[in-house]
């Protein structure tokens, strides 16, 4: 069996409520009682009903936000997280929102009306849709003479005067009012051509504020094929048409603002992409005057100028060497036929007649006469000396 | 120069939305680097005049507001005058 200690048990619960997510997000009705201020300027107080109590606290800060004075026997609702207080054992919701939620019959009606759409799940996120970025049409639901249109029409013309503002004028207090806010709704909702719709109205008591609890405008706004923005009261004012709008504005201002863009943005937005896209251009330019100079050196090496150079350089070299070439054979021929002439010239029969031999032959037969024998007294014969012939006439053989 | 000429005065049809939108689109295209020199030209041409028509669609721009009011059960549209509308 283990045995905690104290410390090590309000640990462990204290890890089960405060990381429970039912309990960090909650919503809480109730009567205040034991409202106490601490010299901290935190707000200590009670909410019970009749079976049951919570303490709860709220800090300084949001004390400071909250411009009601929270008595004893007021209804409240009230927004926070559960926690543990270890040091005394206690568990408390630390409350960041609180409002009075009006006496008696106010107050019931507001709860069950929360609770009944609610659990029809009017509330669901599922539901919430995401505003267009860019409207072009906006519907706006709320008193023509209000200061909030104003407001409202001023936060828009500065941010983004490029939208088109359809007002569907409805009185936003009163028992007349509901009916009104529900026929604007309407009449707003029914052109496709709107964006999105703005219902707005200022601060006020929890009486003047009261239309916006009504059942009717809070089911308009579910009916709704545009996505609606409520923008009621201020900060601290939490109505049942904020719960069941597509988007919770804390004021008319704020709704305008969640509405459309803001143009300052925009601007810087367009000067941006019109420097990336001239940077994107530069590089191209580069990246293109790269390839061109690449493909330039390449066609350099590749061009008819280039190759017929490198021809006639050739064709030159060539016909030097063949010149060369042609010289060296010229003059071998020429010391070769030289060579052969003086060889020629050495065997020439003349060049012995020369040194005073003489060739004799027979005149009629042409034979050279080289014995005696070949001779008889009377032969004529033909003698050829150096520079010519003459004829002569055996006298005597041997 | 016509050129440019013509992609601001083509781009003056469009609304802020999508004058932006294709201008952020053909930022995104010319960043990625593949286009061939003319057609990157003639897109940075066109996104010029797009962000040109994004400034003049802003720089002209005045609120207009409209009131429904109901004439005989029937919805009308008509001006919205305010005393004190800035």
């Amino acid at each position: 069996m283990k045995t905690w200690t104290v410390g090590s048990l309000t640990h462990y619960i204290q890890e089960l409520l405060e990381f429970d997510p039912q309990l960090g997000d909650v919503w809480l009705s109730g009567e205040l009682s034991n409202v106490s201020h601490s010299s901290a300027g935190h707000l200590y107080f009670t909410l019970k009903d009749a079976t049951a109590a919570i303490r709860c606290v709220m800090w300084r800060s949001v004390v400071e936000k909250v411009t009601w004075a929270p008595a004893q026997g007021t209804a409240a609702l009230a927004h926070g997280r559960i926690s543990v207080y270890s040091v005394q054992g206690n568990y408390q919701l630390v409350v960041d929102q609180l409002q009075p939620i009006g006496l008696g019959d106010l107050y019931n009606q507001f709860e069950r009306l929360r609770e009944q759409l609610k659990a029809e799940g009017l509330f669901d996120d599922a539901r919430k849709r995401l505003l267009p970025a860019f409207p072009k049409l906006l519907g706006i639901v709320t008193s023509p003479q209000a200061a909030a249109l104003r407001d409202v029409l001023n936060v828009i013309g500065r941010r983004y005067p490029l939208v088109r503002i359809r007002l569907a004028p409805t009185l936003v207090q009163g028992t007349t009012a509901p009916p009104q806010i529900v026929a604007a709704l309407q009449a707003v909702d029914a052109d496709d051509e709107v964006d999105a719709i703005l219902l707005v109205r200022g601060g006020g008591s929890l009486e003047e504020l009261w239309a916006f609890n009504d059942e009717q405008v809070a089911r308009a706004i579910a009916a709704c094929r545009h996505p609606v923005v409520c923008g009621v009261g201020h900060e601290t004012d939490f109505t049942i048409a904020d719960f069941v709008a597509d988007v919770r504005a804390p004021t008319p201002s704020a709704a305008a603002e969640l509405a459309v863009p803001d143009q300052a943005e925009l601007r810087q937005r367009v000067g941006l992409r019109a420097r990336q896209i001239e940077q994107a251009l530069r590089r191209r330019l580069s990246l293109a005057r790269q390839a061109t100079d690449q493909q330039r050196r390449a066609l350099q090496r590749l061009s008819p100028q280039t190759q017929i150079e490198a021809r006639r350089q050739q064709v030159d070299d060539l016909s030097q060497r063949a010149g060369r070439s042609l010289g060296h054979a010229l003059a071998l021929h020429h010391s070769q036929l030289a060579g052969w002439q003086a060889r020629l010239a050495a065997l020439s029969p003349l060049a012995v007649l020369e040194r005073g031999y003489a060739i004799v032959r027979q005149q009629d037969t042409g034979a050279i006469v080289r014995q005696v024998e070949q001779v008889a007294p009377g032969d004529r014969l033909s003698v050829r000396v150096q520079d010519g012939e003459f004829g002569a006439t055996v006298r005597s053989g041997a | 120069m016509s050129d440019v000429q013509d992609a601001a005065a083509t781009a003056k049809n469009l609304s802020f939305e999508d004058a932006l939108a294709e201008l952020e689109a053909a930022v995104r295209q010319l960043e990625e680097g593949n286009l061939p020199l003319t057609e990157a030209i003639a897109l940075y041409e066109r996104g010029m005049g797009l962000a040109q028509q994004c400034s003049d669609l802003l720089d002209g721009a005045q609120l207009q507001v409209e009131q429904l009011t109901l004439v005989n059960g029937r919805q009308q549209r008509g001006f919205f005058f305010a005393d004190e509308q800035a």
